[in-house]
């Protein structure tokens, strides 16, 4: 069967710009500027998910618990997110006297920075991105997986004893959550066949825009909860909010943080929540396709800018809507204590997604052999 | 901190004990245990970490502190550390009037404030013999159990909020406000009440407050099973508390755990039916209520669950009584025969009441004057919460939050 493949290994703003500017800038600045680009627009972006992820969170959690959340500060308090960051900048930077200088300072820009670089490998559309990395998805988890170094060292370096039960408990819910979250994203890779998020998307189209991974394969259905029950796990959120167990750790690895070093954390969870959605869109509920992309594929050209617009509609409704899925589950469950997230993690997770990862191969191999 | 390498090449003793000054002393590598073992010592030293839980915590309900020893997650001692909040409550009774004190009784137990007017008034009562007229003393038990629905509420929601859920509070909140505006209705006051008091009850309930009660009974049905099935029926909270801080029968009487502390153990003791006061008795033998004992239904007896569980069903228990309440209710007088400048005549009482916590006494002697010679309170929260100290070694420092919180202590009445 031959799959469609949008052009690989190309830029659309590279390609722009070798086509308009003038002969004399050399090719290397070209490729600079669109770096630059790409750093703006993703530093951009990660605000700009963060700021809409904490409204969101404000909204969601508000009606959840009958009352409405933020009203005063524009549209349903849509200017709520900017008058927290401003006050955030605002305020005092806080070292506490005991802490290890050097590595308080550098945790929050570890967490974000490698948030960030973990966000590039995210496609925007089928021919916008910043890196089309063939090893896409396995940068990405490794990016997130960096971030919890940040953690542990913020944990550390805090000098505190509920920031130090927030690292151990971090380190060791990361590590037990890290194996099921990777076997299990082991199942769709096989039905797609590739790491690369936009051929694994468009491997994905037909069936017109519904040819989903979860529904080719019946082992990706338990997958997917795996996955995302792992990604919780993974990107702190309740019922796995460890680290930060309010109740429990006063704040966690957070306790000694404020001002904006505080809310590089907040941005990082919020970005990691979406990048978490938005791997499991792309590898288990078609990435780019829906039946939406599908008519506007045939009604308006591949690659059309209708096209590209849905498609990059798709993804992101289909992330935010696991957000909002992450959301919700926050405000409903109670914490579970830490010996059950490691016997949940060890004793369930792993063999059921392994299991999963054997039932996928076999059915994969007879549809292979039959079809 | 302490710390200590592999047991270092000592000279002498003498020496080394100058060098390990203000460590603690390790036992040599090798030694053989009494099973016959050689004793296999790691390299490196570790202790224990002493936490302070509190005063500030958010976990703590108020400013107690426990000093908590862990190893790793595993809690291996606890210290519970009162009197952050002492306000020389049972003094100033011994130096203000016999009612001036009543507005003080409001503050101790802050969530519970109408059963803590009553204990005092019934006290005093007790030893003027004066005798209550049947109108106030229904609107005295229509108002100690609505305000025993509020405090359990509180119990129910900061215990969701210990084990990690948020919404039940706010939902507990909102019921709790109905109530609140049903106070400040009869009473002007929303926290502190100061409505019943010596002889009766302040005055009469406006119009239209007995049907409101009456409504507030409907509702609250209908949201009770909400509580019940969002948390005390989910399956992580049944996981984060059954088989968690379990108090058996023989501790919970060593202790004097009282209410529903006691309860939850299974012991079938409740000061209401056992030591009737007020119209209780005539409304246990009318069959209006019951008393919730825990029964191990999703753990062990006595463990946390069973506590929650026993809080939570008796809002029902105390929403019947309400009903009862307000149908037999008849026109007549709210306030006792007692006289404008109070004189308690010569004598003493101690008169138990059942609080949302437990049994909360009241020992008042007077001399015959316009000031008590002594007051003296027995408060549930004071006894509850030193089972924490036995409690908590062994558990897990998440548990240990769990434990604490299922005590339902009142830091208020504790330090008093």
């Amino acid at each position: 069967m031959e799959i469609p493949m949008p052009p690989s290994g190309s830029n659309a703003l590279l390609e722009l710009l070798k086509e308009y500017a003038p002969e004399a800038i050399p090719g290397w600045a070209l490729v600079l500027t669109v770096a630059f680009v790409g750093v703006g627009v993703g530093l951009g972006l990660v605000s700009f998910l963060a700021l809409l992820s904490v409204w969101l969170e404000r909204k969601v959690s508000g009606h959840i618990q009958c009352r409405y959340g933020p009203m005063y500060t524009g549209w349903h308090g849509v200017l709520q997110p900017l008058a927290d960051g401003i006050k955030l900048i605002m305020k005092e930077d806080l070292i506490p006297l005991g802490a290890d200088r050097p590595l308080f300072m550098l945790a929050p820009a570890l967490v974000l920075g490698s948030l960030f670089a973990g966000l590039t490998a995210l496609p925007f559309a089928p021919t916008i991105y910043f890196a089309d990395i063939q090893l896409g998805v396995f940068f990405i988890i490794a990016m997130l997986s960096v971030s919890t170094i940040g953690v542990v060292m913020a944990g550390w370096a805090s000098a505190s004893k509920w920031s130090l039960y927030g690292a151990m408990r971090e380190a060791a819910q990361v590590v037990a959550y890290e194996i099921p979250l990777g076997i299990s994203l082991l199942v769709p890779l096989m039905v797609v066949g590739t790491f690369n998020m936009i051929d694994a998307s468009a491997t994905q189209a037909g069936w017109f825009g519904m040819k989903w991974t979860v529904f080719q394969n019946p082992f990706v259905i338990p997958a997917s909860i795996l996955f995302f029950v792992a990604a919780l796990a993974e990107t702190k959120r309740a019922p796995f909010d460890l680290p930060e167990a309010e109740s429990e750790l006063v704040a966690g690895f957070l306790t000694e943080y404020s001002g904006i070093r505080w809310s590089f954390f907040f941005m990082e969870e919020y970005a990691a929540m979406f990048l978490m959605s938005a791997v499991a869109a792309i590898f288990f509920f078609g990435g780019f396709e829906s039946p939406f992309t599908a008519l506007a594929r045939d009604g308006f050209g591949e690659y059309s800018i209708v096209h590209l617009l849905v498609a990059h509609a798709t993804l992101f409704g289909k992330a935010l809507f696991g957000v909002f899925v992450m959301m919700w589950l926050r405000w409903t469950l109670p914490r579970v204590r830490i010996d059950q997230v490691m016997t949940m993690g060890y004793k369930y997770l792993t063999p059921l997604s392994l299991l999963c990862v054997l039932g996928a191969g076999i059915w994969e191999a007879i549809r292979i052999q039959l079809f | 901190m302490t710390t200590q390498g592999a047991s270092p090449a000592v000279p002498n003793e003498a020496e080394g004990a100058a060098n390990l000054r203000g460590s603690i002393s390790l036992p040599e590598e090798g030694r053989t245990l009494p099973s016959g073992e050689k004793e296999f010592m790691l390299d490196v030293a570790t202790s224990d970490l002493e936490v302070n839980m509190g005063p500030q915590h958010p976990a703590t309900h108020g400013v107690m502190r426990i000093l908590i020893r862990t190893d790793g997650e595993l809690v291996t001692g606890a210290q519970p550390h009162l009197g952050y909040l002492h306000r020389c409550a049972e003094k100033i009774g011994e130096n203000v009037e016999w009612l001036q004190y009543l507005p003080y009784t409001d503050r101790y137990d802050y969530l519970a404030a109408m059963n803590n007017n009553l204990g005092y008034s019934m006290a005093v009562e007790a030893v003027m013999g004066v005798e209550i007229p049947r109108r106030a003393q229904m609107l005295r038990t229509i108002c100690a159990e609505l305000n025993r629905i509020g405090s359990h509420l509180i119990a129910m929601g900061t215990y969701g909020l210990d084990i990690g859920a948020f919404t039940p509070f706010f939902y507990a909140f909102r019921e709790r406000e109905w109530m609140m505006a049903l106070f400040e209705k009869i009473c002007g006051a929303r926290l502190t009440y100061s409505y019943i008091r010596i002889g009766g009850v302040f005055n009469d309930a406006p119009p239209g407050w007995l049907e409101e009660c009456a409504r507030f009974c409907d509702v609250f049905e209908v949201k009770w099973k909400e509580y019940v099935d969002l948390l005390a029926m989910n399956q992580i909270f049944v996981k984060r508390t059954a088989d968690v801080g379990v108090i058996s029968k023989e501790m919970a009487l060593d202790f004097g755990l009282l209410g529903p502390m006691m309860r939850g153990s299974g012991i079938d003791f409740d000061l209401r039916r056992d030591m009737p006061y007020m119209l209780y008795g005539e409304m246990f033998d009318a069959g209006v209520y019951d008393i919730i004992v825990g029964k191990g239904e999703k753990g062990t007896l006595g463990d946390c669950w069973d506590r929650f569980y026993v809080r939570v069903y008796e809002m029902m228990e105390s929403i019947h009584m309400i009903r009862w309440c307000l149908e037999n209710i008849e026109p007549g007088p709210v306030l006792g025969d007692i006289p404008k400048v109070l004189r308690v005549p010569n004598g003493e009482a101690y008169v138990a009441i059942e609080n949302p916590r437990g049994e909360l006494g009241h020992y008042v002697a007077s001399d015959g004057g316009k000031v008590a010679i002594r007051v003296r309170v027995r408060g549930p929260s004071f006894c509850n919460v030193a089972v924490t100290e036995e409690l908590l070694p062994g558990t897990f420092l998440a548990d240990s939050v769990a434990i604490v919180g299922s005590t339902d202590v009142v830091i208020g009445e504790t330090d008093r």
